[in-house]
């Protein structure tokens, strides 16, 4: 490279900097390339899904699809009892699920004691996440429906899905007490607060964004859970509501709904798609569309509200 | 009850003896520390990074009990009352409840002003609103800030200035009656203006209570402070009137180190 041997060192140095650097950004380059590749692909994959969903399930998005219920003639049957069970299913879901996970959360992170007990625990919270809801399911048929006598109820359906949204709770309660500076919880300990002062004026109030966040996270992936809640026995073609849980008479609140029978919006679909009539697919196309529409306005809302209670938290 | 007094005729509000303390992983961070607090005097601890004064001045409200493994050996008697602080027997809750302390960084809550305030009060069981009302006010013109909040006390706390935002720390530390505060590098974190304003509280405070602050700033401890005590490697080498160890220290190490030969 040096032919003018009386170039000063410096001039050279700069020469091979500016080829490293040029390398350098070329790798930055590439990196960007398949990282905007991998998310296109992936978002078109989803938009194509849904807009194809949309497309074919267009003609059913009508009222009389939400207020009618199921029917062997596919132009009057609709979604009531599936988004009326869902829905339902869903609520025993967040009251199980909810008070349980941050509690659990809340313990492990501020009483549990750091040992190898804890570590188990904590390993066994992170991976349960993971396991195929199915699982879920087989466990809920022994244990739910039969061994406690429940039924292929509600309350069956209710508690396993909220097995599976356990531990989203879990993790995301404990990330969000961990985010809390050490500084502010000396602070209330310095007053003269006990663990329990601190924990319920403080933890859980900073880590409600958190927490919220990972509830609905939970919520959308218990909308569309299919596999558990078959393998419990839930119903395909229902015709009836549930009684239902709020009455206009004392006590005005119903439990009966609890036991009933049910179905819910992915297994309606399911029953659909395996007609071979083509109309009764128009009706699962329209079904799956309203599902994904449901998850992106809970994950939506999951969004937004992270972001109004951030913005008023500063450390 | 016993008055113990010094050669000034200056009484003892609390007295380290033979302090040492070990961190969780075996470290001792202070070795032998015996030091008196005088009642109404500001006394300032100096000395160079790690050299144990924050340790130190956490062990008065019992703060490493928050971490599992750490341990003291020693005592801190607290008077009138001849209580050991440090004895197992005395809950760290009553220790904090009696002694405050100040942080390096502001850090209030993420709420409103007046919550922030009221909060110690609150742990202690005050849910009169006249009563709270009251002695927010108290504490926060005890540390010069109610001029400046006093229409605005339900806005959060984080949309004060740093230098507010400590005063309001101090307020709050200030609302519950301590006997002693503790101030771990106050103004380390503020510009000289918000330094003054806090320099000038804390001579106002020591009216009323008894103050223990840990500084970096030598010319801190020797505008603000009564006594001054110089730590090294986590023993105490001097601890004299602030004058005397500014102006003739009877350590050689002391003299280098407030001449600015070592640290």
């Amino acid at each position: 490279m040096v032919k003018n041997k009386k170039q000063p060192a410096v001039i050279k140095d700069l020469e091979s900097i500016r080829t490293m650097i040029r390398r350098h950004k070329r790798n930055d380059l590439i990196f960007a390339a398949v990282g905007m590749f991998v998310i296109a692909s992936l978002t078109i994959t989803l938009l194509v899904l849904f807009l194809d969903l949309i497309l074919d399930g267009y003609p059913r998005f009508t009222l009389d699809f939400f207020t009618s219920y199921p029917s062997r003639k596919p132009e009057i049957a609709g979604i009531l009892s599936a988004w009326v069970g869902s829905s339902l299913v869903l609520l025993v879901t967040f009251f199980v699920a909810v008070p349980l996970g941050i509690a659990a959360g809340v313990y492990l992170e501020e009483y549990a004691k750091k040992n190898w007990t804890s570590d188990i625990i904590e390993i066994n919270v992170s991976n349960l996440a993971g396991v195929p809801s199915i699982i879920y399911g087989l466990l809920a048929l022994g244990l739910f429906v039969y061994a406690f006598g429940l039924g292929q109820s509600i309350l069956s359906a209710g508690l396993t899905l909220a097995l599976l949204m356990l531990p989203i709770v879990i993790v995301s309660t404990r990330e969000a007490i961990r985010a809390i500076p050490i500084h502010i919880r000396e602070a209330a300990y310095a007053v003269g607060a006990t663990k329990w002062q601190v924990v319920y004026d403080h933890v859980i109030q900073y880590s409600y964004g958190g927490i919220l966040t990972g509830v609905i996270i939970g919520m959308a992936r218990a909308i569309g859970e299919t596999a558990p809640i078959i393998t419990i026995g839930a119903l395909t073609f229902i015709a009836f509501l549930p009684p239902t849980p709020v009455t206009v008479d004392p006590p005005f609140l119903n439990f009966e709904w609890l036991s009933s029978g049910f179905t819910v919006l992915p297994i309606q679909m399911f029953n659909w798609i395996s007609r071979p009539q083509h109309a009764f697919h128009i009706n699962a196309a329209a079904t799956g569309a309203i599902i994904i529409i449901l998850t992106a306005l809970m994950n939506g809302a999951a969004i937004k509200l992270r972001y109004n209670i951030r913005k008023k938290i500063k450390w | 009850m016993v008055m113990q007094k010094n050669k000034h005729n200056e009484t003892i509000k609390a007295e380290a003896k033979n302090l040492n303390f070990f961190y969780a992983d075996g470290t001792q961070a202070l070795k032998g520390v015996t030091l008196p607090i005088y009642e109404n005097k500001i006394t300032a601890l100096i000395g160079p990074s790690g050299c144990g004064k924050s340790t130190f001045l956490r062990s008065f409200n019992r703060m490493h009990d928050l971490y599992p493994g750490n341990k003291y050996e020693g005592e801190i008697i607290l008077y009138p009352d001849n209580t050991n602080i440090l004895s197992k027997k005395v809950d760290p809750i009553e220790v904090r409840m009696r002694i405050s302390m100040v942080f390096q960084k502001p850090n209030p809550f993420p709420k409103s002003i007046f919550e922030n305030v009221a909060y110690g009060l609150r742990v202690r069981g005050e849910s009169n609103k006249r009563v709270l009302d009251d002695k927010v006010e108290e504490a926060l013109k005890g540390a010069s800030l109610w001029n400046e909040v006093k229409d605005r006390l339900e806005d959060l706390a984080f949309n004060l200035s740093g230098g507010q935002q400590q005063r309001l720390c101090i307020a709050r530390a200030l609302a519950t009656d301590p006997e002693i505060m503790l101030f771990d590098e106050p103004t380390s974190a503020l510009d000289p203006i918000a330094t003054v304003n806090i320099e000038e509280l804390m001579s106002e405070l020591k009216k009323k209570l008894s103050i223990l602050i840990v500084t970096h700033n030598m010319q801190q401890a020797a505008r603000i402070s009564d006594y001054t005590a110089y730590m090294y490697l986590g023993e105490l080498v001097e601890h004299d009137d602030t004058n005397k160890i500014f102006t003739n220290p009877s350590k050689k190490e002391t003299e280098d180190y407030i001449t600015g030969k070592f640290g």
